[in-house]
Parts: structure tokens; sequence; C-alpha cells
């Protein structure tokens, strides 16, 4: 299935949002997720099914002002 | 009288930004000179290989300090909406810094979308701190919209200006006296920083200020010196300016004079 990641097109084989963190390595990180723009909380992630052309967006902390 | 916002009770009236420090060592020692008891942070896309996201979460949670999150570069509503839940989600605060960008060259608010925003985050929970001009008007509308702290620019964020309108921001500050009222964003110097105080202010937020300096530890403290300084001045009633000069030696008795 191709998503885009961070802007970043990749193929992955991954059915849920949970599965493609694990997959990339988040499982045991901070960060936020939204998909298509639209925020999708931690309670949803195993839920939440992914289709190509997805656009997902994986957040973290950083330094601001 | 303490500070306090949404019921949170602070001993420093400096919020500290995080950003462009020379390294995460002298961001955290910055942190530690200013006393401040909150610092902004924000959020990007984290790489799966750096996670340098992690790295920052760590450092910050070290510094024993609150986070005030932010909703830096969003230019829509929307963006900034879902911005803010995903802070909230990340950083375990409902507190937000709303900014909704409106204009590349200043950096200005765009206050019909920040209010707007305002609206939907209050009535979701959120405590926001919206960084907004010095409008009366929208700051009025913000209130009503469920924000019970506003931070009004001192001058575009990263200037360094100093306090561009001190009428418009004294205005505020006669209109709202019980809001606690933050000056955001343009402050270079703490004699900035101090002016603000000596207004009535309850705090300043900067951050390029300390964080460019040369020594941005000394910076810190500065401002820190500055800001109760400036706060001290405040709460003493300083004199009314006035046009002509006024002899402060007694002028009774003056050798030689014969009145």
């Amino acid at each position: 299935m191709k998503i885009q990641i961070n802007g970043e097109t990749q193929q992955v084989e991954c059915n849920t949002l949970h599965e493609l963190l694990e997959h990339l390595g988040h499982g045991a990180s901070t960060v936020a997720t939204a998909v298509n723009q639209e925020f999708v909380p931690i309670s949803e992630r195993e839920q939440y099914r992914l289709s190509t052309d997805d656009s997902v967006d994986i957040i973290a902390p950083m330094s601001g002002g | 009288m303490s500070l306090s916002f949404y019921d949170v009770e602070l001993d420093s009236r400096l919020l500290l930004g995080t950003s462009l420090y020379p390294s995460p060592q002298i961001m955290l020692d910055a942190i530690a000179a200013s006393g401040s008891d909150i610092v902004t942070v924000s959020l990007r896309r984290e790489s799966s290989t750096e996670k340098s996201g992690q790295a920052f979460w760590s450092l910050i949670k070290s510094a024993n300090v609150r986070v005030l999150p932010n909703t830096a570069g969003c230019r829509g509503v929307k963006e900034a909406v879902n911005t803010a839940h995903m802070a909230r989600e990340l950083f375990g605060t409902p507190w937000i810094k709303l900014e909704v960008i409106g204009e590349d060259d200043t950096l200005q608010p765009d206050v019909f979308g920040l209010v707007e925003a305002a609206r939907i985050l209050s009535d979701d929970g959120f405590h926001v701190f919206p960084y907004t001009t010095d409008d009366l008007v929208v700051a009025d509308r913000l209130l009503n919209a469920g924000c019970r702290v506003l931070m009004p620019w001192g001058a575009p964020i990263g200037s360094g200006r100093g306090l561009n309108n001190p009428y418009a921001l004294s205005s505020m500050r006669a209109h709202f006296p019980d809001v606690p009222l933050v000056v955001d964003a343009g402050i270079g110097l703490p004699s900035h920083a101090a002016a603000a105080m000596e207004l009535g202010y309850d705090a300043v937020l900067l951050n390029t200020a300390v964080a460019r300096a040369g020594d941005p530890v000394a910076m810190a403290r500065a401002f820190a010196l500055a800001v109760e300084s400036g706060r001290t001045a405040w709460q003493a009633d300083p004199m009314m300016p006035r046009d002509m000069a006024a002899p402060s030696t007694p002028v009774l008795g003056t050798p030689f004079r014969d009145l």
C-alpha cells in the first residue's frame, strides 16, 4: 500500500495506524499522529485502518518560542 | 499578589522559549538562570531514525518546569486546532499558546482565525493563551470565546524592537484590569521587559533575546532582574511625568538668595 509518511511517499504493508507506528519503530516513542490532516488520538490508533494514498503525520516535541 | 494562569499559581513572571540556543546545555542553564516556571515548546514531524524529539522532551522534563506548547506556524483554524490536540496528547497539558499567523513579513496574528480557534479549543477544554495584537475589540472577543489570559505582541516575533505601541498596551491594561496580560514577542532587551512590567503587565514571554545573546545564561538572569524590577516599580505606583522642571532640592533657605 502506498501512503505518505511525513510528506514522503512510502510503500508499507500495515493495516492500521498502530501497526504503522510499530513498523517504523515509534512503538515506545512520545508521538502524536494525524491522518489526512486530522488528529488521531492514541486510543484510536489500533482501530484506525489506513487506506492507499493516506497522508500520515507523526509528530514529536520540539523547541519553540 | 502572585501570578496565576487558569488557577495555577506561579512564582516567576518571565516565560521563556526553548528555541535557537547554541546548545541544549546552554538552554537548560538559561532556563535555570531565568527562574522561569514556564517554557514554551512546539511540535514537528519525527524521523523514525533520528528521534530527536524524544531527546528534546527528555531534556525539557529534566528542567522541572511547566510547558506551554504552541501552535507556531499554523495559518488556519483547522491546522491550529489539530496541532493543539496533538500538543495536548504529547505534553499532557490543556495549556496551549494559540498562534494563527496571518501575514508572513510581520507574523501578525490572523485575529479572525484566532478568535474562531480559541472558541473551538476552549469549548473542548483547552486553556488557551492567545498570541494576539493589542486590539481591544479582538481582546474582548477572545475573552468571550473562553480565554482567561491574553498575550498581545510587543513587536513582531523575533524582531527585538521592544514595545511598538505602549499606548495601546496601556489601554489594554486599563480596559482589562483583572485579566492576566502577557507581552509576548518582540522584546529584545531587559529594558523592554521592564517597560512592559511598568505598564502593569503580569508577565512577559520571550525567546530570541535570550537565546541569541552572546551569553544567553547571563541575559536570562538580566531579564529575570528586569522583570522583577519592573513589577516592583508598578507596585510602587510611579510618579506621573510633567512637562516642566520641579526642583527636588528644597528652595527655602537657599544660601545667598533673598526671596
